[in-house]
């Protein structure tokens, strides 16, 4: 699957702009500030219907105007349809799939698979485990909506057992708390099944992306931190009971656990070089685009921003390698250099499409 | 918001405690009563005094009356074997209009909700607890939103009354009628195939 044309206005720095990509490889080129990942996010709005940057819809219009429109048209095999996303400030936004205006926004989520590989993925080794939880659950939500809704449904009992906590009046209900933990128990049982299933068809692809881009050289793990291997959700909240009523709020459970990302056994967080955690992550992102890949039979589009930045020659060649032999799809890459990131293509004998950013217009 | 006569701040005030009234509105209200005739004030304000003095919660199922039982609870008629419980009055105004049911009711006043500092000794739990010690209840069917606070109040009270002798029911979830199944969201046809009833012949809505 592919994007044959972008077409935008007011979108972000972008005044107004349109695009034919090449069905393999683009490469935005220009100097910081140009509106190179804009053009990223556009893309990756028609995917997501949403900015990976900034979710405020209204903060991504263009300074000096009060709409935007993305357009864009997608091609598959022998069929072609075409997305549009408007928005006006104080309305609420308009994604249309050929001319048919989507009810539910979620509806969309899968229809045009897209996979960013940016440096702001540092974040998910820097911050905290909810960070990685949403990684882990915005991928499983795409192809598990009843998923989804057990996961909302638990965080909803969630906040109903920590205002208990929190609320003087329920102090000693134990016969409420224990309707909301019996509840929540059975959404867990669930919601961990899946995830643990996940983990083990993810990791695999995971570690194999991390020995071919590092040449094998070190050895890291991704593991699924969790306290449900062993005890029930039920049995946590024995455990804790006192504690959480001195904290005011539930110390256990869904909402707490955590995915570990180590290096020689260590967290990659402090013990990891930064070449080593962008390697970590691009091994991360590109396992995500496998996994998609596999379920939804297509090759989603890879979004590579800015990474060939602080990596060594080995570890570009090497996804330099997958584009030249055709195992990703569509991607595009930016780069500050106008001369890099062409000339290696070349050395790889990869044909690309190349467009020069400057100050939100185009020099193709 | 400042109406520079106290007597007209003092009905605003009063006349925006009303649920979905602002201050605007309030002042619209209010300066439309002033244009009234005197005697038609004094109905309209009357009609109010009237229902606070005269309407009561009736003793039993706690649905509105001028008595101390309600019209349905002394209407022999109706079998007091099943017991409906509702979240409030509008629900059970709205199921009478169906004409599908004849037993009585139980209205609980709300549902459990600890975030809107709600608790089960907020709604009239116990009163239903004591009416099924009267060994007359046979049949609780429990008809509350569908929701996740619904779903918890319906657990709690199974739970806590699960040891009386009664048969507990929940009025079904799932397609409503007249609808294609290809509008329905995944999780509620998802339940209505696992809640699915065995086909009589004859079938009717």
């Amino acid at each position: 699957m592919f994007i044959s044309e972008l077409s935008l206005v007011n979108f972000k720095n972008i005044n107004q702009a349109e695009f034919s990509f090449s069905p393999s490889v683009n490469c935005f080129l220009g100097n910081n500030g140009q509106g190179k990942t804009n053009l990223l996010d556009a893309i990756y709005y028609l995917s997501y219907t949403k900015s990976f940057f900034n979710s405020i819809d209204s903060q991504n219009v263009n300074f000096n105007e009060n709409f935007f429109v993305i357009q864009g048209k997608i091609e598959e095999n022998d069929s072609i349809f075409d997305l549009y996303c408007g928005m006006k400030k104080a309305e609420k936004k308009v994604f249309r799939k050929n001319k048919k205006v989507y009810k539910k926004l979620a509806d969309h989520i899968g229809v045009f698979p897209v996979v960013m590989i940016t440096p702001y993925d540092i974040n998910l080794i820097l911050e905290g485990s909810d960070t990685r939880r949403k990684f882990l659950d915005g991928l499983i939500s795409q192809f598990n909506k009843q998923y989804l809704a057990d996961l909302l449904s638990y965080n909803k009992l969630l906040k109903q057992r920590n205002a208990m906590l929190k609320d003087m009046r329920f102090q000693k209900s134990y016969d409420l708390l224990e309707v909301y933990e019996a509840s929540m128990d059975e959404k867990a049982r669930l919601i961990h099944k899946v995830r643990k299933d996940f983990i083990e068809e993810f990791t695999p692809l995971f570690n194999q992306f991390y020995r071919d881009i590092s040449s094998n050289l070190e050895h890291v793990d991704l593991l699924y931190d969790t306290d449900l291997n062993d005890h029930t959700l039920s049995e946590l909240f024995q455990l804790n009971r006192s504690k959480d009523e001195k904290l005011g709020y539930t110390s256990a459970g869904i909402h707490r656990e955590d995915l570990v990302f180590s290096i020689e056994g260590n967290p990659i967080k402090k013990f990891g070089s930064q070449g080593q955690q962008k390697t970590y992550l691009i091994a991360l992102k590109l396992a995500k685009y496998e996994f998609i890949r596999q379920q939804k039979k297509v090759s989603p589009v890879l979004l590579l921003d800015d990474i060939f930045d602080k990596l060594d020659d080995n570890r570009v060649g090497y996804i330099l390698d997958l584009i030249s032999l055709n195992k990703v799809g569509q991607c595009f890459i930016t780069d500050t250099s106008t001369t890099k990131v062409p000339s290696v293509l070349s050395d790889f004998n990869v044909s690309f499409n190349q467009f020069e950013i400057i100050s939100g217009t185009v020099k193709s | 918001m400042d109406f520079k006569s106290k007597l007209l701040n003092d009905a605003v005030e009063q006349m925006s405690i009303l649920p979905g009234i602002g201050k605007r509105t309030a002042l619209r209200l209010v300066l439309h009563l002033l244009d009234q005739k005197n005697e038609d004030v004094i109905k309209f304000s009357n009609a109010f005094i009237k229902l606070k003095e005269h309407l009561n919660f009736c003793e039993e199922c706690f649905h509105i009356t001028e008595n101390i039982k309600c019209d349905i609870c002394s209407n022999s008629s109706r079998n007091e074997e099943v017991v409906c419980v509702v979240q409030d009055i509008r629900d059970l105004l709205a199921i009478e209009t169906t004409e599908q049911f004849y037993g009585r009711y139980h209205v609980l006043g709300g549902i459990i909700s600890p975030m809107e500092g709600i608790g089960p000794n907020d709604l009239n739990i116990k009163a239903l607890e004591d009416r099924l010690k009267t060994n007359k209840i046979k049949e609780l069917i429990l008809a509350l939103p569908a929701t996740m606070e619904g779903d918890t109040t319906n657990f709690y009270l199974f739970r806590k009354l699960q040891d009386y002798n009664i048969k507990f029911t929940m009025i079904s979830r799932g397609i409503g009628i007249g609808n294609q199944l290809e509008y329905i969201d995944e999780i509620t046809l998802g339940k209505s195939l696992l809640d699915r009833t065995e086909y009589k012949s004859n079938y009717q809505h």
